[in-house]
């Protein structure tokens, strides 16, 4: 296997003395992997997931980030890399559609022209033709515009690594299922890992090659969908994903 | 009527020339409210811990009676004195406090995801301050900016029991000589130019403030 983007080894968190977060917390995403992190809520996986990009940093353990500590890593740089989704995109409300795709792309200071034909490019990706959407305002969009467009602003600078945190989490349930079939399409076109956190089950199988399943700040079992079904590690694990299957 | 209009107009270039030194007044302090007010305020959001007492000690000195600042105003050294300087030092005073509080709430006020997906996506602090916080809490600031303004117009005429001049000058003088058609002549005038400042800053605000 050839080494992994994101790897965490023996991590733990604590926000408070009682109880850590996270504890022996060890998961790798390998280059063009979609891993899905999932488990109720509270146990942990955004805890997890802001480890990557130094939004949060480790109390213990190491969090390796395109083969290099993260903590090593200039925190502004290292984000510029990582390619960053959440709920209802967290678009920037005073900016239009194309400032908010353009945005990762300015800060790293690439030209006008340069910018405008990448955000037209992941505009056209992401289904929004830019000539109707670009100039919009994320108030004007629905829920599900507005996730494309997150989804838009975080593969603009091509990043290998991308975070997602329940991105279709606002979505109703049948505008959910048409971003979870657009995002495997889209899939097939960039070669980025993905870290996905979600709480639903259904999402990690449709979307990700490997599921680690969580409760209270630990990895209970992690594997390919299939595996998880076929051979569920524990008790807990099973009734999670039974829940899912029944 | 006509006796109050005739009267006025009789006046004008008196009027003219008082409600300019009025609005020197004010707006100077205004500018220089906002120059501390602003940065000030973006600070406390930034130390959390200070945000109280700074908030509550700003509080206290808004609640000094205004005749009494400018009083106090007037054998400190450097500050005070007679005159529109210890004035603009009393209205600054006065003023800060609207601005400072407005741009703390402002900042505050930015949606928590915005934040987040701001820093996640790797902008500096300064960036996101620049590019995201102040246009997004701008319309907060600027009602702190309008309330100080329309006070400050009208606590610039108690500016003239110190020899500060503007129209407080008319009114002083109308209710020395019991002539309220002159006490008319500065009210009238300070309320116009308090509605008028009101308005523009109220364009302003529709002009530059963030589209969503």
């Amino acid at each position: 296997m050839t080494s992994p983007i994101l790897e965490y080894a023996d991590v733990r968190k604590d926000f408070s003395a009682d109880r850590p977060v996270l504890e022996h917390f060890s998961l790798t995403v390998g280059p063009g992997e979609t891993v899905a992190l999932v488990g109720p809520s509270g146990c942990g996986k955004t805890t997890a997931l802001k480890l990557a990009n130094r939004l949060l940093e480790p109390d213990g353990g190491t969090v390796r980030v395109f083969g290099r500590p993260a903590g090593e890593q200039e925190p502004v740089a290292l984000r510029r890399r990582i390619g960053f989704v959440i709920q209802e995109g967290g678009l920037f409300p005073h900016w239009t559609v194309r400032e908010n795709v353009e945005a990762v792309p300015r800060l790293l200071g690439w030209s006008p022209e340069r910018r405008r034909e990448r955000s037209d490019a992941m505009l056209a990706t992401v289904g929004l033709p830019a000539g109707a959407f670009a100039p919009r305002r994320p108030a004007s969009l629905s829920g599900g515009e507005r996730q494309r467009v997150g989804v838009a602003r975080a593969l603009a600078a091509a990043p290998s690594l991308v975070l997602m945190d329940e991105p279709f989490g606002a979505l109703d349930p049948i505008a959910r299922r048409a971003m979870q079939k657009e995002f495997l399409a889209w899939r097939t076109r960039w070669d980025a890992a993905v870290l996905l956190v979600t709480h639903d089950l259904g999402e990690a199988f449709r979307l990700a090659d490997r599921v680690a399943v969580m409760a209270s700040g630990r990895i209970r079992q992690v594997g390919p969908p299939d595996a998880l079904r076929r051979e569920p590690a524990d008790a807990f694990v099973r009734e999670f994903v039974s829940e899912f299957l029944a | 009527m006509n006796g109050l209009a005739g009267f006025l107009w009789g006046r004008r270039d008196e009027i003219l020339a008082l409600t300019g030194e009025h609005l020197v007044l004010v707006a100077v302090s205004a500018a220089i409210a906002t120059a501390i007010g602003v940065p000030l305020g973006v600070a406390l959001t930034r130390q959390p811990g200070l945000a109280r007492p700074v908030l509550g000690f700003a509080n206290t000195v808004q609640a000094i009676p205004s005749l009494a600042l400018f009083g106090f105003l007037i054998p400190v050294p450097i500050l005070g004195g007679i005159g529109a300087r210890t004035a603009i030092v009393a209205l600054v005073v006065y003023s800060l406090l609207p601005i400072l509080r407005n741009t703390h709430a402002g900042i505050l006020s930015v949606e928590p995801a915005v934040v987040e997906a701001a820093d996640g996506i790797g902008m500096t602090r300064g960036e996101r301050l620049r590019m995201v916080e102040l246009p997004l809490a701008f319309p907060v600031v600027l009602a702190g900016i309008r309330v100080a303004v329309v006070v400050g117009v009208g606590l610039a005429t108690i500016a003239a029991a110190i020899g500060a001049g503007g129209l407080g000058v008319l009114i002083y003088r109308g209710v020395a000589t019991a002539d309220h058609r002159l006490i008319l002549a500065g009210a009238l005038p300070a309320a116009a130019l308090a509605l008028a400042l009101d308005f523009l800053l109220g364009l302003v605000a529709r002009r530059w403030g963030p589209r969503r």
